[in-house]
């Protein structure tokens, strides 16, 4: 596969677009979803997103745009958040996952599902699972003191998350349905208790 | 979606050495790539990750600079104690660009690498445009051109760079380091992007298998009277219209030095120099800030459908320094 000369390939790295590989065999990677350990095949150009649903058949994490504009692909990755669709699955080898079916433990919802029941806050519920996940990556940032364009650069001090807060660090996540009004709730409660 | 071959690079050395191969093509953050990739607009054929490099520290520096890795997140620059506290005017600008979910996953190098969200194209049933297909023509400048640049556009693009994080590095004399094939160089932000002209297809002036490896900042000059402001459609996650990154160094009433950087107007960060000078040893005064900010926007050509932000970027200038020289501690 790799060109040996490199000279040749110096060259025709400026000339026109070298032709597509046909097929590239899929490569051995290990992905830890959810605690478990998964040895996956997959070809190179497969997103984390298509490989979790596809491959691994945790299908809880949604594909809405594939673009990276509404959040519905959300994951964890080693705690942060991402979205799935802009990321290739290769990139993630013995990475930590955390998908919308790892927020609960053992039986029990995590405390933001259960806010989300308890505040109504989905109707379709397409968007939820990347909403949860966000939601729940936003009580560590929250933790860590992360700043936002609100706080202008500035740590974000305890008592400081307000709505506007909220839904400017979910901006990434769109609800088709409306929501909102619901899903800032559900996330203003668990904030609060965990206060 | 095309197959992809994909090599990790190990360290610097070897990232440029599979960098050489035909159709290779860097990927850190991914985020923006990928995007064009599902589109067919960027055509890889060989991806070489240098997400794992050991780019991803903050530094100071002996001089009292910093040094941000190529490699280190949008998050994680615009959460660092020391970009907080010397430089906030950059965490101010990485915040306001994208979600949280996407500065996760973006990356410094990255982010100046981004291409341009003229809709003519990063949309590939649009048949006409210059920075995708060379010497098609531009859908843009007859049709709707509403974000689209004032300054600096060439008959041949109209398009705007659309980095938040630029237009604060360029007021912050940040400089680019580079290391490719024939080796380092570095090249200041504000000579990092460049304008259309009859090469729009070209970004940047980076070069074929050059890899930027970090971010320095000089010693900060502006810490508490700077201001980045973003004016967008929607309250977050929506590109500039415009964007202003002010600073000031004041002399009692008097302005010593200024920076005055728009981002949403130009093919690059706009450095408004006139303008800057027009400010120099001068109260911050309406009369003066009205000569600064069409000094800001002198030679702007407007399209039928962003005239708007002609007025706009003024007014933002205006705003900018006001808050700028506010000093919020």
């Amino acid at each position: 596969m790799p060109q040996d000369d490199p000279t040749l390939a110096a060259e025709t790295a400026q000339d026109a677009p070298p032709s597509v590989p046909p097929y590239v065999p899929p490569q051995a990677l290990t992905l830890r979803i959810n605690g478990a350990e998964h040895q996956l095949n997959i070809e190179p150009r497969v997103t984390l997103l298509d490989a979790l649903r596809e491959v691994a058949h945790l299908t809880g994490t949604k594909k809405g745009c594939d673009r990276g504009q509404c959040g519905a692909c959300t994951v964890l990755v080693d705690g942060q958040r991402i979205n799935s669709c802009l990321t290739l699955a290769v990139m993630h080898d013995g990475r930590e996952i955390t998908t919308v079916e790892g927020l609960a433990h053992e039986g029990e919802p995590h405390p933001m599902q259960q806010a989300f029941m308890d505040c109504d806050g989905f109707q379709c519920g397409y968007c939820t699972p990347g909403q949860l996940c966000s939601a729940v990556a936003l009580l560590d940032e929250v933790k860590q003191h992360q700043a936002s364009a609100l706080t202008e650069g500035e740590q974000l001090e305890p008592g400081q998350l307000g709505d506007d807060e909220i839904r400017e660090r979910m901006s990434g996540n769109l609800c088709r349905c409306g929501a909102y009004p619901n899903i800032v709730k559900a996330i203003r409660s668990v904030v609060l208790r965990q206060a | 979606m095309h197959s992809i071959s994909y090599e990790r690079a190990n360290d610097v050395n070897h990232a440029i050495e599979l960098a050489r191969q035909p159709g290779a093509k860097f990927i850190g953050g991914g985020t923006n790539l990928l995007d064009l990739y599902k589109s067919g607009i960027e055509k890889p054929i060989r991806l070489v990750d240098v997400s794992r490099l050991a780019l991803s520290a903050i530094e100071e520096l002996p001089d009292g600079g910093l040094r941000i890795g190529a490699t280190v997140s949008n998050t994680a620059a615009a959460n660092h104690p020391l970009v907080r506290q010397r430089y906030r005017i950059l965490s101010e600008a990485i915040l306001n660009g994208a979600t949280t979910q996407l500065r996760n996953m973006a990356t410094i190098g990255g982010n100046l690498l981004q291409r341009t969200r003229c809709y003519y194209f990063t949309d590939p049933t649009f048949a006409h445009c210059n920075k995708r297909d060379p010497g098609s023509g531009c859908d843009a400048i007859e049709g709707y051109n509403r974000i689209h640049a004032i300054l600096g556009a060439s008959p041949q693009c109209i398009a705007t760079n659309p980095s938040d994080m630029a237009v604060a590095l360029v007021a912050l004399d940040a400089v680019v380091h580079l290391q490719g094939p024939d080796g380092a160089r570095q090249i200041p932000v504000a000579e990092f992007h460049r304008l259309p002209e009859d090469r729009p297809q070209d970004d940047t002036v980076i070069r074929p298998g050059e890899l930027i490896v970090a971010v320095e900042l000089p010693p900060a000059k502006f810490t508490q009277t700077s201001h980045y402001i973003k004016v967008r459609d929607r309250a977050s996650y929506a590109f500039a219209l415009v964007s202003v990154a002010a600073a000031v160094e004041m002399d009692g009433e008097l302005v010593r030095d200024a920076r005055i950087v728009l981002g949403g107007v130009a093919h690059k960060p706009w450095r408004a120099v006139e303008a800057e000078n027009t400010l120099r040893g001068k109260p911050l005064s309406e009369e003066v800030l009205a000569k600064v900010a069409a000094a800001a926007v002198a030679g702007a050509h407007a399209y039928p459908h962003n005239a708007f932000k002609v007025e706009l970027a003024q007014r933002a200038v205006v705003r900018a320094l006001q808050t700028a020289a506010g000093g919020k501690a």
